[in-house]
């Protein structure tokens, strides 16, 4: 089946042409490994450098607080283990209950390893609520903040149905009822459309991503505002100043850098116009489809997310039907089999099962086209009618 | 023909799947997850999706993996507990055919356009008189699943096939093996899936019902040991409940849960002639079985066919045998073949 629209731009996306061109010369000739004493590795190592002066710049950071990882999962668990490494109880972390797995986990992880230790005081673990729109609960969040409060990490936007989160609220929350809490925030899915200096400015710790921002798969970094700092959770030839060891991922560095200059350059028209396309999108199904409804209100969210909800489908069959159409969709997580769980953050913001698995997430993004949306917005109206019509 | 084809990551289906793609069919993949939690085995783990979804694209062919925890917990896990607890011995992989694959995803095959579900189940569908189906016995008699599908009806079985219904077992992984599936050599599974072997079915159930202990009683009423959960002890069983004072081996005749007893019997005191049937599960592949006609009764998976009669009595379909028999457990199925086409399912049901 052709591909008629790739419409799952927050799972991936596509490399953009600059950075296929910039990361080239690092996979063949400047091959080499930064960490060396000669010629080659130096030539190596300023691309490095030169890559962390400009992420750095591009999130308000200084280069020295710019940690490059594997991803953003990778920069998640640095920022939640390698605070909580450092802290010994009694302490609490908090964290959305809509966070991404890769805060949510090792959160959860770290609680459960210290409740396991007989007569250390553990690392108690707050989840706090979404509302019904999809924002972390800020009066909730202020009623589990305390002097026992060593991290707090809530998302800058949700990955699954785009809400932008108030970042700025929770630090002064945070600032204000818990002054030993370090601040984190996984930026990944907000990298292409939020200004992240002003994200990164409130906060102590941001996650990012290259693969969002049409940057390479298997790169990201892990902002640590100075004074504070990780315990390294990957130890060897001490890499990045010992925050993160392992030979470093050149061409992907380069090639993050790359597609994030790239995404903050064109991110004023592109908030624009992929809003405009995702409206298209939106009410194209919305006046096709009786019985379809979104999720969260459109003006909550980042520009490129439409999140809506098919009463009585579920999407496991839908997604069938919308492949089977050439429609690039996604819906839930995806366990480790590859089935779709029911969304855990649908169900904090007070779904139902059902309801939550009634949900399909559409995300556009920098190559998505007025054709490709009219196409899909079609291809979503005959799909959800035949499933209807077998029902 | 649309044909989707449900992949358990085992060699079977992976056949099955080979095998509609040779010939010419429209072949999709579908694994389904039946039961979350970290430490499942079996047909539900990540390895064995890994391995339907590797087959699938060495086959070229689509795959999905379908979530149907809720629907699993629900109709199969739930039911099953259940039946333990009132010291039945259910068949899950029975009611899993019954209630998921030939029903919530035949369904879904059907909705999402498809034209027939397989499966890689050792039995054959093949034509019959008018256009009807018939459900017959694998080829490999020592493979042959046609007891665990005997609950399908005319509706499923104009939309179900079988593909290696027709093959040995070594003909499946000699085949698996030429196409260099990675699930050729694959062992077969053998277990109930959301059990774990480190936890075994005392485990299972001892986390989820109560258990009792019971005493264990002769035919005659006379108490001979006890045994640690009644809910555990299954009509018919040998281990664990020691030898007669003739040094002859015992059996469980029955358990009566609520004297908290298991009566326990030599082979020929705890034979049966008859079985009562569940009316509500039995079900006919075609035509019914009517009182007074014979039949062939298989009362367990691999088990041998006896000779029998349909009966009736108090209202309740029974199963007549022609020479005693080894005793069923209630909750067991019983499946019936044809008394002059002994390969030919004839209906089932589940034994009182």
């Amino acid at each position: 089946m052709e591909v008629v629209a790739y419409l799952d731009h927050a799972a991936t996306t596509p490399l953009r042409p600059e950075v296929v061109e910039a990361m080239a010369p690092f996979v063949d000739q400047r091959y080499a490994n930064p960490s060396g004493a000669h010629a080659l590795a130096r030539d190596a190592r300023r691309a490095v450098e030169e890559a962390r002066e400009e992420v750095a710049e591009l999130v308000g950071a200084r280069p020295a607080e710019v940690v490059f990882t594997s991803g953003g999962t990778e920069a998640d668990n640095l920022a939640v283990l390698g605070t909580l490494a450092r802290c010994a109880g009694p302490a609490e972390a908090v964290c959305s209950s809509i966070e991404h797995a890769a805060v949510l986990s090792p959160m959860r992880a770290a609680a459960q390893r210290t409740a396991a230790v007989p007569g250390v005081p553990g690392i108690g673990l707050h989840e706090v609520p979404a509302r019904a729109d999809g924002v972390v609960d800020l009066d909730a969040l202020a009623a589990v903040l305390g002097h026992q409060t060593v991290l707090v990490s809530v998302m800058t936007a949700n990955n699954e149905v785009g809400t932008v989160q108030p970042i700025a609220e929770v630090a002064r929350v945070v600032r204000a009822l818990a002054p030993r809490a370090v601040l984190h925030t996984d930026a990944v899915q907000a990298a292409a459309y939020l200004d992240l200096a002003e994200v990164t400015a409130p906060c102590d710790l941001v996650s990012l991503s290259a693969h969002k921002v049409g940057g390479p798969k298997g790169v990201g970094a892990l902002v640590v505002r100075s004074p504070h700092d990780v315990v390294p959770l990957v130890l060897g030839g001490g890499q990045e100043q010992e925050r993160r060891s392992g030979t470093h991922n050149v061409a992907g560095i380069v090639g993050f850098a790359t597609a994030l200059r790239a995404a903050v350059a064109e991110r004023p028209t592109e908030r624009a116009r992929v809003a405009q396309l995702r409206d298209r999108f939106a009410d194209a199904v919305l006046g096709a489809v009786p019985d379809a409804i979104e999720t969260v209100p459109r003006t909550a969210t980042l520009p490129g997310h439409c999140h809506l909800r098919f009463e009585g489908l579920d999407h496991d069959e839908l997604l069938v039907v919308l492949d089977r159409g050439g429609v690039c969709a996604s819906a839930g997580s995806a366990c480790a089999s590859g089935a779709l769980e029911p969304s855990h953050v649908l169900v904090a913001m007070g779904l139902d099962r059902a309801q939550a698995r009634s949900g399909v997430r559409f995300t556009l993004g920098r190559t998505t086209s007025a054709e490709e949306v009219d196409q899909a917005a079609a291809v979503v109206a005959s799909a959800v009618a035949s499933l209807r019509s077998g029902c | 023909m649309r044909v989707l084809v449900a992949m358990s990551g085992g060699v079977d289906s992976s056949v099955a799947a080979a095998l509609l793609v040779e010939g010419g069919h429209d072949v999709c993949g579908a694994t389904l997850k039946l039961w979350g939690g970290p430490q499942d085995s079996g047909c539900c783990s990540v390895a064995d999706v890994d391995d339907a979804r590797r087959v699938a694209q060495q086959l070229g062919i689509d795959h999905y993996v379908f979530d149907m925890t809720e629907a699993f917990a629900a109709e199969v896990v739930d039911p099953y507990v259940a039946q333990h607890a009132a010291a039945r011995t259910p068949n899950p992989c029975i009611e899993c055919n019954r209630r998921i694959k030939f029903d919530r995803l035949l369904a879904r095959a059907r909705r999402l356009g498809f034209d027939a579900l397989a499966t890689g189940h050792h039995a054959r569908v093949v034509p019959g008189r008018d256009g009807r189906r018939q459900l017959r016995r694998g080829a490999d008699s020592e493979k042959d699943q046609s007891y665990v599908v005997s609950m399908l009806g005319q509706h499923q079985l104009a939309q179900v096939c079988f593909p290696v219904g027709e093959m040995t077992k070594a003909e499946v992984r000699r085949r698996a093996a030429e196409l260099a599936l990675r699930t050729a050599a694959k062992p077969d599974s053998q277990d109930v899936c959301f059990i774990r072997s480190d936890q075994g079915r005392a485990g299972f159930l001892a986390e989820r019902l109560a258990l009792h202990p019971a005493e264990l009683v002769d035919t005659s009423g006379t108490p001979v040991g006890r045994v640690p959960a009644l809910e555990l002890v299954t009509v018919g069983q040998r281990r664990g409940v020691g030898h007669g004072p003739d040094g002859s081996r015992r059996y469980v005749a029955w358990v009566d849960p609520q004297g908290r007893r298991v009566v326990v019997g030599r082979a020929a005191e705890v034979a049966i002639d008859r079985v009562e049937l569940v009316t509500e599960t039995l079900s006919w592949t075609d035509e019914a079985l009517a009182e007074g006609d014979e039949a062939l009764a298989q009362t367990s998976a691999h088990g041998r066919a006896v000779p029998c009669t349909i009966g009736c009595e108090a209202g309740r379909p029974v199963v007549r045998f022609a020479r005693p028999v080894h005793p069923v457990a209630p909750g067991q199925t019983v499946a019936l073949y044809d008394a002059r086409d002994p390969d030919l399912v004839r209906g089932s049901a589940i034994a009182r």
